[in-house]
């Protein structure tokens, strides 16, 4: 048994009120900021949405049989398709790749700037900032959104909540659409959707991306990102004393307190305390206390301080992108130090390049055609009733581009081979010519046979297939089965 | 717990269960919300999904499960599935029984169907005897070779697989018999042996006895040469074995032929017509001619 006591049953002091350990959540109202860091804000917005709906549109000539769509993820037709790239089921590393450069790119940038990711680029940002902005055009900024939130309903009050649901909606509609464009031919979805004609998984996907764009970037906002996203979590420890974060530079600040206009500036910190930089935060939180989890280093607080600090005639900074050290070393009255070039950025850059250029040198070698030679094994050869000896392949050429292929087929490394395909002739020079349609698998039956006095020691033998219009040469070996002698 | 006083944990305010673990006591605090909410969902759904789907299975006096109103069934639905999905196929077969075997080997996408038709049709009708890719048994023609004992075309393997081969149920099935010529007394022992020999002579085989090969020549033309052909080499149009080449259906040891010639070996084979659908026919023709790549 322990010895902790946490409860004394005999005379107990009087039980203070209980207390929620749970507390609610405060609606948070950001304040609309003006500056360098909103208009990269703004700009980073309309590069990201500009990027998710207008890309299901270019497109990408692939001729008959497949949509001219540039990017798709055709799941129907198990493919992928890249502007020139086209990538099959069985390459799916190349995407693994994508993901790991991925996250070793937010490894990179998390070290070298802080959370950038999460303060313009994560959609959750961007979704929810174009929220707030459609919130804003319809019930004002901060203080009005507070006073309207305060007053009973009127009829006022009530077509601004609605108008504004109303747009939020039709924008979360959008971007559930938009998203399931990219899965079929858009043209096609788009023309077939209003007329109850798409296929039953757009209607669904097309629903949840509604539903969870609305909830997440409408009603939850900042608890996305303080409850529910892992990001912040990782990126903490992705982050150190010498990546550029968004921060207070207490050193200059403290001690704050409100300052009137002629006060000396001696002796104090050039924070007055104006909380501008509380009212902008879409996550609620006082930059002032420090690097902390819910931070998103959207640097709208930067934007609210350097506003401030003009108008009272100070040099701006006092919140910006710097370093702890940085700060450290000005706090203990030494010039500050920045080490962007650290061990662990060079780590992250060499590992991404040299992925980048094992994917690039693996897509720029790749062929758009392949041969597979998958041989008979039951039965492993057969006695022809002359004793020659059979073995019977079955060919699968992939063809993974627009055009339709013609390969010639030939067999060399034994002596004596006699090819057969199933349903073709050979042609007038005793060739067999293969047939291949564009974007598919075709396959053949092949038999190769060979007289029994030609079976020596060697039992294999190369298919080359030829692509009569280019030249281009596959060659396989394939192993040929004989009784032993 | 009851009888004594209630517990009242000083620091939230909130009374214990009376439970501790190594000193800790438990807070009674109520459930979370959230969680009470969609258990009680859960509850709701099981009562609506009791009345509209089949659930419990014989109550007393009714013998059976309950039904449901919506009067559900796995099986129905399994059956409905099967029929939509012979319909679907029914379809695409019936480009196949439009189309004559040579279309559907010269052309590419009949082609390619009619193969993955043919050789999942294969597995599970003809492997038992035939062995996986026609690989064949004693007894049991080999299919992936070139030997074919009634015809090895497109439509005379089609007739064999429509009416088998001594199907006495089918008329028009393939049919003859080799007499017994050792267990009927039609030739004594060693008349057997010399054309035994005969027949090992002209199939390219060793042959301790010369003299009596030579005396199963006149035995082989006069029993013989009817069906299997002067030379030896066989008559299709009685299924009669080619007796001059490498394969043998029933072993071509000086043993096994004795046997043969002693009792008679007429293997059947079932004929598939009405068992199988004309498209599921014509496409294990196409499939099985491929295996022994064509004739």
């Amino acid at each position: 048994m322990s010895r902790v006591t946490l409860i004394t049953p005999k005379s107990p002091p009087p039980a203070p009120p209980p207390q929620d350990l749970y507390s609610k959540r405060k609606q948070i109202y950001p304040k609309l900021a003006h500056g360098k860091f909103r208009t990269l804000k703004w700009a980073a917005m309309a590069v990201m949405l500009g990027v998710y709906y207008l890309v299901p549109w270019l497109r990408w000539p692939r001729g008959a049989g497949v949509p001219d769509q540039a990017v798709l993820a055709d799941f129907a037709g198990e493919r992928f398709f890249f502007f020139g790239i086209e990538i099959w089921p069985q390459e799916a590393y190349y995407l693994a790749g994508l993901m790991i450069l991925a996250a070793l790119g937010l490894f990179l940038v998390t070290s070298l700037f802080g959370r950038v990711w999460c303060g313009y680029a994560c959609p959750q940002t961007v979704w929810t900032d174009l929220y707030i902005w459609v919130e804003r055009a319809f019930e004002g900024d901060r203080a009005a959104r507070i006073r309207l939130d305060k007053k009973p309903w009127s009829f006022d009050k009530a077509w601004r909540k609605i108008g504004k649901h109303i747009v939020w909606l039709l924008i979360a509609f959008l971007t559930g659409g938009a998203f399931i464009l990219y899965f079929h031919d858009a043209r096609m979805i788009a023309e077939t959707f209003f007329i109850g004609e798409a296929p039953l998984s757009a209607y669904w996907f097309a629903g949840i991306l509604t539903f969870t764009t609305y909830a997440l970037a409408g009603t939850m906002r900042e608890q996305v990102c303080t409850y529910l996203c892992p990001w912040p979590r990782i990126q903490g420890a992705l982050t150190d004393e010498h990546a550029l974060n968004v921060t207070y530079r207490y050193d200059r600040g403290e001690p704050r307190g409100p300052h009137r206009k002629g006060e000396s500036w001696d002796g104090r910190g050039d924070c007055i305390d104006c909380k501008q930089c509380v009212q902008v935060c879409p996550m609620g939180i006082d930059i002032r206390d420090g690097a902390q989890l819910e931070c998103i280093h959207c640097a709208l607080c930067i934007d609210a301080c350097d506003d401030i600090m003009k108008k009272i005639d100070r040099p701006t900074g006092l919140i910006a992108y710097d370093t702890d050290t940085a700060v450290a070393c000005r706090a203990s009255g030494q010039k500050p130090k920045y080490r962007l070039i650290r061990p662990r950025t060079i780590l992250y850059f060499v590992v991404m390049v040299m992925i980048a250029s094992v994917m690039a040198f693996g897509l720029l070698n790749r062929g758009t055609f392949e041969v597979n030679v998958l041989k008979d094994r039951s039965p492993p050869y057969i006695q022809l009733s002359d004793g020659d000896i059979r073995n019977g392949y079955t060919l699968k050429l992939v063809n993974k581009s627009g055009d339709a292929r013609s390969m010639s087929l030939e067999a060399h490394g034994m002596n004596g081979l006699v090819l057969d395909v199933t349903g073709l002739e050979p042609n007038d020079e005793g060739i067999i010519m293969l047939p291949v349609a564009a974007h598919g698998v075709d396959r053949y039956r092949l038999s190769v046979s060979i007289p029994e006095e030609s079976v020596d020691g060697r039992r294999h033998f190369f298919l080359l297939l030829t692509d009569v219009n280019t030249g281009e040469v596959h060659t396989n070996r394939t192993s040929f089965m004989a009784p032993a002698n | 717990m009851s009888e004594q006083e209630k517990e009242i944990d000083q620091h939230t305010g909130v009374e214990t269960t009376g439970h501790a673990w190594d000193g800790i006591k438990e807070l009674n605090n109520p459930l979370p919300r959230w969680w009470l909410y969609i258990w009680y969902a859960t509850i709701a759904f099981s009562i609506v999904y009791m009345v509209i789907m089949p659930a419990i299975p014989a109550l007393p006096g009714l013998g059976t499960n309950t039904r449901g109103i919506g009067d559900h069934s796995d099986r129905v639905s399994v059956a409905e599935q099967i029929d939509a999905m012979r319909t679907e196929r029914m379809q695409a077969g019936q480009a196949l029984v439009a189309a004559s075997l040579e279309e559907i080997e010269t052309d590419r996408s009949l082609q390619q169907f009619a193969m993955a038709a043919g050789e999942s049709a294969f597995g599970d009708n003809c492997a038992t005897c035939h062995g996986a890719g026609g690989t064949g048994a004693k007894g049991y023609p080999r299919l992936a070779d070139d030997v074919w004992l009634w015809s090895g075309t497109l439509d005379g393997i089609e007739y064999t697989l429509r009416h088998g081969i001594r199907h006495d149920e089918d008329p028009d099935t393939r049919f003859s018999q080799m007499p017994a010529f050792g267990r009927d007394r039609l030739l004594s022992s060693q008349q057997i042996d010399d054309v035994v020999n005969h027949v090992l002579l002209i199939s390219g085989q060793d042959v301790h006895d010369v003299r009596s090969a030579q005396r199963g020549a006149d035995l082989f033309a006069a029993q013989c040469a009817t069906c299997h052909g002067e030379d030896g080499t066989g008559d299709r149009s009685v299924g009669a074995p080619n007796l001059t080449d490498r394969d043998w259906l029933f072993g071509g040891s000086e043993e096994e032929i004795y046997t043969t010639v002693y009792n008679a070996r007429n293997a059947h084979m079932p004929a598939w017509e009405g068992r199988l659908d004309d498209a599921t026919i014509k496409a294990l023709a196409v499939y099985v001619h491929s295996l022994g790549v064509g004739e």
